[in-house]
């Protein structure tokens, strides 16, 4: 067993609080029952409740989730299929594929979202939910795409070969052999672009329109104001439920692989 | 076309492969190349009080004609515009900063945490590599957001500053350069970690014990061989930080003072506040061409990545 010297595990310690000592702070005083966010009144829960009251807020929340799973669906299928061209098919014009594939992963989001506004008004398409649906599928799809090449360039052909060998038919190979392979990937993959849908702004405010106010863009405009304990009470929310929804797919693959293992060694 | 691809799924192309080509390509077409040609070609166009705010409008039904009109008023004004005002220059010379000094500190916190989880016992390696994703996952703007509870005036870190006795007067933190740098490092160091944790982690260890054999002290085998063969996850690392943050608005906007402005919000408010969607359009498109180099490079090292463990 390896050990770690003093320095690593220095290193370690203060990594990871710098990363979780924000978090910890806007949770701790999300429960705080002054409004001067600053001052400790002792614990409670009234921001909570106040947010029950703040039916803006519920809508943006709910709008939010609408769009995050509906572009991740869309995303998670053109990622894995992106992902399939990239890693298994050889046609002319990959390479621009690729780049096309790459850019949206480094592009800054100002970019990415005024072009896409201005194709919006170019041929005339009412700015709402489906604007804000297709600018966001455009982002995640590159994410899916990533995730699940990394797991098709990294796995055993052989099984695939098989089957083909056999005379199973290409298309029936995939859905038999090759998605039940890459699976963890896929819903990491979906995982990923829920949470970037669910939390992008500037994306959102460039393609939104109307009536689609989402999540982001309504804590945007209230911080733009300054600290507020009802947001750090939405914020807590927002981290629990992707906390809870990443460390139970994580368990959940976790215990899968655990059963594949005892398969295969019985 | 058809005829020419080679799957390796089969050896007759199937309707399925051109589809899972098909889908993908025609949508990155539609919905990230084409939009870019439009605002290069609202860039060449000028100002309108009209909806949309600008001219000239290609009209397709007028045929060759209405072709011709458009070519002839494009212009470039709108670059003459960017090149001669201060305020542009200044904000596209800013961000190239900004994001230089902060891919630097990314580095000096990334190399670090990255190098101490590779070394750490197998079986925490992957907890700690979910430790260092799981606030990613959380939003960025909500991180960012964080920090204004910490940063402001009677905030916890001049509470705390005051209550150690390092300073009398309360500090000013937010809406400074300061405040930038800390929010960049901070949202960014999950995206630095875990390209240089993936480089640590392959490195053969015995090249470490063969150093160490001949006698080579510790910090000296990091820098003779440990860094330089972690030299891709470095720079892909860095590049997944510099060009984002080139263009970065929500930090900027939230914690950074309102005097000098980076270029992302340069273009927010010329588009939002000004209405003026050519010269916005015109901020883009010199803002992507100086990134082009660095994420060509970014694709290389991605592709040769990939390409490399197949």
């Amino acid at each position: 067993m390896r050990r770690l010297s003093v320095t690593n595990l220095v290193a370690l310690v203060l990594g990871l609080a710098f990363l979780y000592a924000p978090i910890a702070i806007l949770v701790v005083y999300s429960f705080n029952a002054s409004r001067l966010v600053t001052v400790w009144g002792g614990w409670s829960t009234r921001w909570y409740a106040a947010l029950i009251e703040d039916r803006a807020m519920i809508d943006a929340a709910l709008a939010s989730l609408g769009i995050a799973i509906v572009s991740a669906a869309l995303a998670t299928v053109l990622g894995t299929m992106a992902a399939m061209a990239l890693t298994r098919f050889r046609f002319r014009g990959r390479l621009p594929f690729a780049a096309m594939i790459y850019a949206p992963l480094v592009m800054p989001e100002v970019i990415t979202g005024l072009s896409l506004l201005l194709l919006f008004v170019a041929i005339d398409l009412d700015r709402g939910f489906f604007t804000v649906i297709i600018a966001h599928t455009t982002l995640t799809m590159s994410f899916v795409a990533i995730v699940v090449q990394s797991r098709l360039a990294n796995f055993d052909r052989s099984l695939e070969e098989a089957a083909m060998d056999l005379g199973c038919p290409p298309g029936r190979t995939f859905f038999a052999i090759t998605l039940p392979l890459i699976m963890p990937a896929v819903i990491a993959g979906f995982l990923l672009a829920f949470s970037l849908s669910l939390d992008d702004l500037v994306i959102a405010s460039f393609t939104t329109g109307p009536g689609a106010t989402t999540l982001p863009i309504r804590i945007y405009s209230e911080v733009r104001l300054g600290v507020k304990p009802e947001i750090n009470a939405v914020c807590t929310i927002f981290i629990a439920v992707v906390a809870g929804a990443v460390v139970t797919a994580s368990l959940i693959e976790k215990s899968r692989s655990r059963e594949r293992r005892a398969l295969l060694t019985a | 076309m058809a005829r020419r691809l080679r799957t390796d799924l089969g050896s007759t192309v199937s309707a399925g492969a051109k589809l899972f080509i098909a889908a993908p390509y025609l949508w990155l077409l539609g919905f990230f190349l084409v939009p870019f040609l439009i605002v290069l070609k609202i860039s060449l166009s000028e100002t309108a009080i009209a909806q949309p705010p600008y001219v000239p409008v290609l009209d397709l039904a007028a045929g060759f004609r209405g072709i011709r009109d458009f070519v002839a008023g494009l212009s470039f004004a709108n670059y003459i515009t960017i090149a001669g005002d201060d305020l542009y220059v200044f904000s596209y010379l800013k961000s190239l900063k900004v994001a230089a000094v902060s891919t630097a500190l990314l580095l000096l916190c990334g190399v670090p945490l990255a190098y101490a989880m590779a070394r750490a016992p197998r079986r925490a390696q992957p907890l700690l590599v979910m430790l260092v994703v799981l606030p990613f996952w959380t939003s960025f703007l909500i991180r960012v957001y964080a920090w204004i509870n910490i940063l402001q005036r009677d905030g916890l870190l001049n509470q705390a500053l005051i209550w150690l006795g390092l300073v009398d007067q309360p500090a000013t933190w937010l809406a400074t350069d300061t405040a930038v740098y800390i929010g960049l490092v901070y949202s960014y160091l999950p995206f630095m970690v875990l390209p240089l944790y993936a480089s640590f982690e392959k490195l053969d260890e015995s090249l470490l014990e063969a150093a160490a054999d001949l006698g080579c002290p510790r910090w000296k085998t990091f820098f003779v061989i440990t860094l330089p063969l972690a030299l891709r996850g470095l720079g892909a690392g860095a590049l997944l930080c510099f060009v984002p943050i080139v263009g970065e608005f929500v930090v900027p906007d939230l914690l950074g003072g309102s005097d000098a402005t980076m270029i992302g919000q340069t273009l927010w408010t010329e588009f939002f506040a000004n209405k003026d969607w050519p010269v916005a359009s015109a901020v883009a498109v010199v803002l992507v061409v100086l990134l082009i180099a660095p994420i060509a490079v970014y694709q290389h090292l991605q592709t040769s990545e990939i390409e490399g463990r197949q």
